[in-house]
């Protein structure tokens, strides 16, 4: 990747770093927060994004991130209150900024319309702008003390007195039709100016260039605007003038301070060779000492007059733990490693236990230690690639603010959970998935306002995001506090699209789960929000791809609740070894209830090959591994075997039969696709202490199966190929 | 590389190319040497439910999951009793890598494409299927097998 590119790379995900910080900073202001610390970080958060797209040239960008980061600023200086309605449009114009971003990013293209409303409704924010003009602005600010942090120039007095500004346009700025007057005319609005015109530079008439410029204006500034302020008035002609902002010695002082105090060499530098210049050379070319970047660490705070002035002590939140960026690929490389690293030990282990040393010997006992640095070691592997689920919960907002105005539903999302840490591919895989859930929970979970009022219920919808780690697995709950699943719908609509039999008898959990069957949700139920093609069963698809199962519980007139466990990491399986038919398989322990040695009496026969076995008084379907994957031709007598209790999704159970249960262990999931196909009833393999391959047990395509549902078969393949 | 790849495509007439020659029963069969990453022992496979009879299982290759084709089998042959003698090619078949279980891998011929000779019109499907030409050496006739087809075909499968 040529410099460039990657400098280009590394903006982008900065600016998906700053962007989330603008939302989460928005909605906590939202939620009340008032810490002037977290305006900061929101108005940083645009300033940084601005700042990067200016380098690469980005203009829409840096357009509207203005237009944003002025209103911000605003805010930020108290002119602009908090409130609920400014913080919706800014949480708007957050959206609009991220999509300029990824437009950038991919070169797509923006809604320019959307851009402009935006643009605009932020620009009826500036309470200037609405008192029409800047005569009242002095009166704003008299109740604020300003502390300058003075991060970068820690030197500088904390006095609040104003700036001197000496403004020296060159050609280039006139040529780009910008005005020297218009920006005097913005530099008045941040407080009381006193403008002095520098004609020493002015020829005579006879040899003057109409195109060059020759006026410098030096401005007095009293007033509490901080000097990102003043420098932004510049921020389009940066680069076409000679600046220099230097702090007025003392406050509200307008006497003439010299020139240049207080301000870093290079502008000592810049200023001087203004000077020299423009005696020396009055079309001054283009000089090699630019004013400085408008440092953002600089800013003013403003303060409670009554906390204690600290200037610099501002207290902070506290910063993250130093984190680098590492290429996935190398990681992804170092777990297959440790996967290796774990084969092989138990290989080793094996081959010890069978030279016959005993349990005691400082082999084996050196083996136990090795065994247990390994589980370590892959646990911290593994934990390189866990992530909090936060990156994908933060997208939500934004998609229900864009549903709620599309259905026209006022909707609260509450998340919970959001430092749950699982692997990242279970992360990625998990933005499509619930995208649709939270569509459907606010499109069809949710009821209109009229109905809710009519129930007594508040008009405000809430949608609920909540993870959690639970058993070695994560849970993550999508719940809406709507009218629930209308279950006398769902069945009729099942019946008209041929999904189960008119006379069928189902329980509410069997309705419930009509809605994950493939072709429930067809188009002529689809609205634009929920729709897009995609139905319930492709939701669940993708959570049993992730080796997750989804299952909804509702009430009615009180809400629906989907809840997906999800293993922590698609990698390594916590397995029971079994045999079967001479064959070693491995089922997912997550999905067994228990084990157990069937009784002769236990076996009954339904006619056909059909068992079921009793458990406490239950009577569940019995099903034979061997013959479900075709190891053997007829069924293994139930008393030779040991029937494990599953406990598929949906809460549904089932026994299945093995020879033999070998013991427990952490297997290294490997993919049977990678090199083969998709096998039914196997969900991918492993490589066991003796180096052979063992499948793994997909545990619910097996029960479909035998339960007759061919279709799921078909619906597996699909799911492969799709 | 490059050079050796386009022998394989045996774009230049007259190209020169190196194909593996091995024996199932009493036949032999050769493929391009560049589609063979290494050459092994045979282990015991796990058996895979629901697979073609062609497909013996999968083995443990350095951590990766290989699965094992009886060439004997998918060429339509009788398949013999698998012994510690057999012999697994492991091939590169686009994306993935399949083993080829084969009895013996007898020699490594460089050969010009004039060499190859077209295969005679023959209504076996699998000759249609498979191979890709006919040499002959010493006496012997080799068939060149061609891989693409060798693993199942998902769509056809699943139609």
């Amino acid at each position: 990747m040529d410099p460039l590119a990657a400098i280009r790379e590394t903006f982008f995900q900065e600016c998906e770093e700053q962007l989330a910080e603008l939302e989460s900073g928005l909605l906590a202001m939202e939620a009340g927060d008032t810490d002037p610390e977290t305006i900061n970080a929101v108005f940083r958060a645009v300033h940084s994004i601005k700042g990067g797209a200016g380098a690469f040239s980005l203009e829409a960008l840096v357009r509207f991130a203005h237009v944003f980061e002025t209103a911000l600023d605003e805010m930020r200086s108290g002119r602009l209150a908090a409130t609920n309605e400014v913080l919706k449009t800014l949480l708007r114009a957050a959206d609009v900024l991220a999509d300029h971003v990824r437009a950038a990013h991919d070169g797509s293209a923006v809604d320019e319309a959307h851009t402009a409303e935006l643009a605009e409704e932020l620009k009826a924010l500036d309470p200037n702008a609405a008192a029409g003009g800047e005569a009242e602005s002095e009166e704003d600010w008299g109740d604020f003390e300003f502390k300058p942090m003075a991060v970068a120039a820690p030197e500088a007095p904390p006095a609040a007195g104003g700036w001197r500004v000496r403004f020296a346009p060159r050609a280039d700025l006139y040529a780009k039709a910008n005005e020297a007057a218009l920006l005097l005319r913005e530099l008045a609005r941040l407080g009381e100016t006193t403008v002095e015109l520098d004609v020493s530079a002015l020829p005579a008439l006879a040899d003057l260039d109409p195109e060059a410029a020759y006026l410098a204006w030096t401005v007095t500034l009293t007033g509490a605007a901080d000097e990102a302020a003043v420098r932004e008035v510049f921020e389009f002609v940066d680069g076409d003038c000679e600046l220099e902002v230097s702090r007025l010695a003392a406050a509200g002082a307008d006497d003439a301070a010299p020139l240049v105090e207080d301000t870093g060499e290079t502008l000592d530098i810049g200023a001087l060779l203004a000077r020299v210049q423009a005696v020396a050379d009055p079309p001054p070319p283009p000089l090699e000492a630019p004013p400085a970047a408008p440092a953002p660490a600089a800013v003013a705070t403003p303060q409670d007059p009554s906390s204690p002035p600290d200037g610099q002590g501002q207290p902070r939140k506290p910063e993250a733990g130093a984190t680098i960026r590492v290429d996935l690929e190398r990681v992804d490389r170092l777990i297959d490693l440790v996967g290796e690293l774990v084969i092989n030990q138990a290989m080793l282990s094996q081959r010890v236990m069978e030279a016959g040393f005993a349990r005691a010997s400082g082999v084996a006992m050196g083996l136990d230690e090795l065994e247990q640095l390994t589980r370590e070691i892959q646990d911290s592997v593994m934990a390189i690639r866990a992530q909090p689920v936060k990156s994908v919960f933060q997208r939500m907002p934004r998609l229900v603010r864009e549903v709620a105005a599309m259905t026209g539903k006022p909707v609260r999302l509450v998340t919970d959970g959001e430092g749950t840490e699982v692997d990242k591919t279970v992360i990625e895989r998990l933005a499509d998935p619930l995208t649709h859930m939270i569509r459907n929970a606010i499109d069809h979970g949710l009821e209109s306002p009229e109905k809710r009022a009519a129930a007594g219920k508040p008009a405000e919808g809430v949608v609920r995001l909540a993870a959690a780690h639970r058993s070695g697995r994560i849970v993550i709950e999508v719940a809406d506090d709507g009218g629930g699943i209308n279950r006398e719908r769902v069945k009729s609509i099942a019946i008209e699209k041929g999904l189960i039999a008119p006379e069928a008898a189902l329980n509410d959990e069997e309705i419930d789960n009509l809605i994950f069957m493939p072709g429930f949700s067809t188009a002529s139920e689809i609205s634009d929000i929920s729709g897009r093609g995609v139905g319930m069963d492709v939701v669940r698809r993708s959570i049993q791809a992730l080796g997750g199962r989804i299952t909804i519980s509702s009430r009615p007139g009180k809400g629906s609740t989907f809840t997906m466990s999800l293993p922590l990491t698609l990698a390594v399986l916590d397995g029971m070894v079994v045999s079967v038919q001479g064959q070693t398989l491995v089922a997912p322990i997550t999905a067994i209830v228990e084990t157990l040695l069937p009784k002769p009496g236990d076996v009954h026969s339904l006619g056909g090959s059909a068992r079921v076995i009793a458990i406490r008084d239950t009577y569940v379907p019995l099903i034979d591994v061997g013959q479900a994957l075709g190891y053997r031709a007829g069924p293994l007598d139930a008393t030779q075997g040991v029937a494990l209790l599953i406990e598929g999704e949906g809460g549904a159970r089932a026994a299945l039969l093995v020879d033999a249960i070998q013991g427990q262990r952490q297997v290294v999931i490997k993919s049977l696709e990678a090199n083969y196909q998709q096998v039914p009833g196997v969900a991918a393999a492993t490589i066991l202490g003796d180096g052979r391959v063992a499948l793994i047990l997909d545990i619910d395509t097996i029960v479909a199966v035998s339960r007759g549902a061919d279709s799921l078969r078909a619906e597996k393949r699909l799911a492969a190929t799709g | 590389m490059t050079q050796t790849h386009s022998t394989v495509a045996g774009a230049q007439a007259g190209g020169l190319r190196e194909l593996i020659s091995f024996r199932i029963g009493a036949q032999e069969f050769c493929v391009d040497i560049m589609a063979v990453r290494e050459i092994r022992g045979w282990t015991a496979a796990t058996a895979l439910p629901q697979a073609p009879p062609f497909v013996r299982g999968v083995i443990n290759l350095r951590g990766a999951v290989l699965p094992i084709v009886d060439l004997a089998a998918r060429l339509g042959f009788e398949s013999s009793e698998t012994t510690d003698r057999n012999v697994i090619i492991v091939a590169q078949i686009g994306q993935q890598v399949v083993g080829l279980l084969v009895d013996a891998v007898s020699d490594i011929l460089t050969v010009t494409d004039d060499v190859i000779q077209p295969t005679p019109d023959v209504a076996s499907d699998t000759a249609k299927l498979f191979v890709r030409g006919l040499l002959a050496v010493d006496g012997r006739m080799i068939s060149l097998i061609g891989l693409e087809r060798v693993m199942p075909d998902l769509e056809l499968e699943a139609a």
